[in-house]
């Protein structure tokens, strides 16, 4: 009878196996076809039955790519754009969640509660006219400025700071009470770096969210120079409509490999993150 | 700063208040004003004209199946991905090997913003050289324009949806799965139970508040932040069958510059937003309290 168990274990095993390749190669075919074809020579985008691979490596698509629509300088401001936003937000989510967390003060739920309705306002689809209205107002269209600021802040990174600070234990800041430290002294050379995975996985979710930011980056720039990648592939689709979508597909390439590699490179790290983030906050 | 002093916790939330006050209550103030005018006939100057903008939507037709394909294409979206996210993190907890393999390329998709999901999957459909369309050809003997053509559009849109939503599930799925605990599941199969019967009798009724997070959360997704697919891959058509609630909003504020009726819109969104919050408060109260 074990071994009956046993030979049934590994049939389901094997069956289970069979079907996660397949369930992996599906999801990951847009992505895998779109990179073979970015490198087909036109000619070869439009044979049929349509080929799988192509039969050389075709760089001509991502130079055309990138003089098509000025993408190297899209790419220069998704970078800009990004990196600040998460800088800020880890910045502005830390300092406040260092004040839920360790603090007692007056009108702390009544913050609270007004940082949590923000969670249900979200500012750059639903309030996206009477923003942009601002920042005409501010001057502030075409500008570095209009990208980065109004995403700086966000209740979901001073909760998620608040939640993990409260996991450290009460008797550190005590210590270092006793020893004479100011808050702030704690809060940088103690509380931060005992969060640094935290405040990875954090600076990870965030840039992710920043760079594949689209309808805000899309009414807030005019000016060519001004747009990040993800409009730039939108462009490349208006310019080149039907052409050639090989052209268009190393466009995406470019728009799309940056974010993909630092996810592979520390998925760990940021699904941990954003679980904890869920499930606590 | 000293522990003892009364402003530090102050000092520390005012970058974070600033921020929000300007950039989100400021705005959400600035939408309530702008529903109550509209532009004048001629020129720039604005018309206070109370709830007119509300009652033109609630008596315009079309914005009823604006509502409609919003709702259809959001809970058919998100109970498809819910579904099959279920079903694969089943597969993902067992161990297999090549599990972490497998968990970078399924994940995948998370880490790609919904424009450029959008794209791949226009890409995917289109008549001259997509792969898919050319599955569908050879398979079920489809040969359309996908994106140009009722109800393919709306399909088109769900399927790159669905694609897009599925690594936030079965990441969520992934955790919850893996913190039952083994002996539940042992007793349960020397009772008897199958492989099926213990994953929807035992499992998803364990993980009822996960389900219920994730619905909230992509039903938000779907309403509010799908904007990227619809615009690159129909820009709400044909025949509007793809225009969801904030794509007509975005035409209405930035195509047709028609600012009362798109900020009325806005505040109808709050208002499922807000309706949403309840149910999501609601139901956290009941699982809560089962736990």
């Amino acid at each position: 009878m074990a071994s009956s168990i046993s030979k049934r274990n590994r049939r389901n095993l094997i069956l289970s196996e069979i079907t996660l390749i397949i369930i992996s190669l599906i999801i990951m075919a847009p992505v895998l076809l779109a990179l073979s074809m970015s490198f087909m020579k036109p000619n070869e985008v439009y044979t049929f039955p349509p080929k799988l691979f192509p039969s050389s490596l075709h760089w001509e698509n991502y130079k055309e790519a990138l003089q098509l629509v000025d993408l190297s300088r899209m790419l220069l401001n998704s970078a800009i754009v990004a990196f600040f936003i998460t800088f800020g937000k880890l910045i502005t989510g830390t300092l406040a969640g260092y004040a839920f967390a360790n603090f007692q003060f007056k009108g702390k739920n009544l913050s609270f509660m007004l940082l949590f309705i923000t969670l249900f306002l979200p500012a750059e689809t639903v309030m996206i006219l009477p923003l942009f209205l601002i920042m005409k107002q501010f001057g502030w269209i075409n500008t570095y400025y209009a990208l980065i600021i109004p995403f700086t802040a966000s209740a979901t990174n001073a909760f998620l700071m608040r939640q993990h600070f409260m996991t450290i234990p009460k008797e550190l800041s005590d210590a270092a009470k006793i020893d004479g430290a100011t808050s702030m002294q704690y809060f940088w050379r103690i509380l931060l770096p005992l969060s640094k995975s935290m405040l990875g996985g954090a600076a990870l979710i965030n840039f992710v969210y920043a760079w594949n930011l689209y309808l805000w980056p899309l009414i807030v720039t005019m000016d060519d120079k001004m747009k990040t990648v993800q409009i730039g592939v939108k462009m490349l689709i208006d310019a080149e409509a039907a052409n050639n979508w090989g052209t268009i597909m190393a466009g995406t390439m470019i728009a799309l490999v940056p974010t993909l590699i630092i996810f592979f490179a520390i998925q760990n790290l940021f699904v941990k993150s954003l679980v904890s983030s869920g499930l606590k906050g | 700063m000293s522990w003892k002093s009364k402003l530090t916790p102050y000092l520390l939330l005012i970058p974070t208040f600033i921020i929000i006050i300007i950039f989100i209550y400021w705005p959400a103030a600035y939408s309530f004003k702008l529903s109550f005018y509209q532009e004048s006939f001629f020129g720039n100057r604005s018309v206070f004209v109370g709830l007119e903008n509300f009652i033109d939507l609630f008596t315009d037709p079309e914005y009823y199946t604006v509502v409609l394909t919003s709702f259809l294409y959001s809970f058919s979206s998100v109970f498809i991905t819910i579904f099959i996210a279920f079903l694969i993190s089943q597969l993902l907890v067992q161990n297999i090997p090549g599990t972490r393999l497998f968990r970078l390329f399924i994940f995948a998709p998370y880490a790609i913003s919904p424009a450029i999901a959008g794209t791949l999957w226009s890409f995917l459909l289109t008549p001259t050289v997509g792969y898919l369309n050319y599955l569908f050809l050879e398979l079920f003997g489809i040969n359309t324009d996908w994106l140009t053509t009722t109800p393919y559009a709306f399909i088109a849109v769900m399927l790159a949806t669905i694609w897009k939503m599925l690594p936030f599930d079965l990441i969520f799925y992934i955790a919850g799965l893996q913190s039952i605990p083994d002996s539940l599941l042992e007793s349960s199969m020397i009772d008897g139970a199958n492989l099926w019967q213990r994953m929807w009798k035992i499992k998803f009724p364990l993980l009822s508040p996960i389900t219920f997070y994730l619905f909230i959360m992509n039903f938000t997704t779907t309403m509010f932040a799908s904007f990227g697919i619809i615009d690159i891959m129909t820009k709400g058509g044909p025949l509007g069958t793809t225009t969801t609630m904030i794509y007509k909003l975005y035409l209405d504020a930035f195509a047709f510059q028609n600012n009362g009726s798109a900020a009325a819109q806005s505040i109808i969104m709050f208002a499922i937003m807000g309706i949403i919050t309840v149910i999501y408060f609601k139901g956290v109260e009941k699982s809560v309290h089962y736990q």
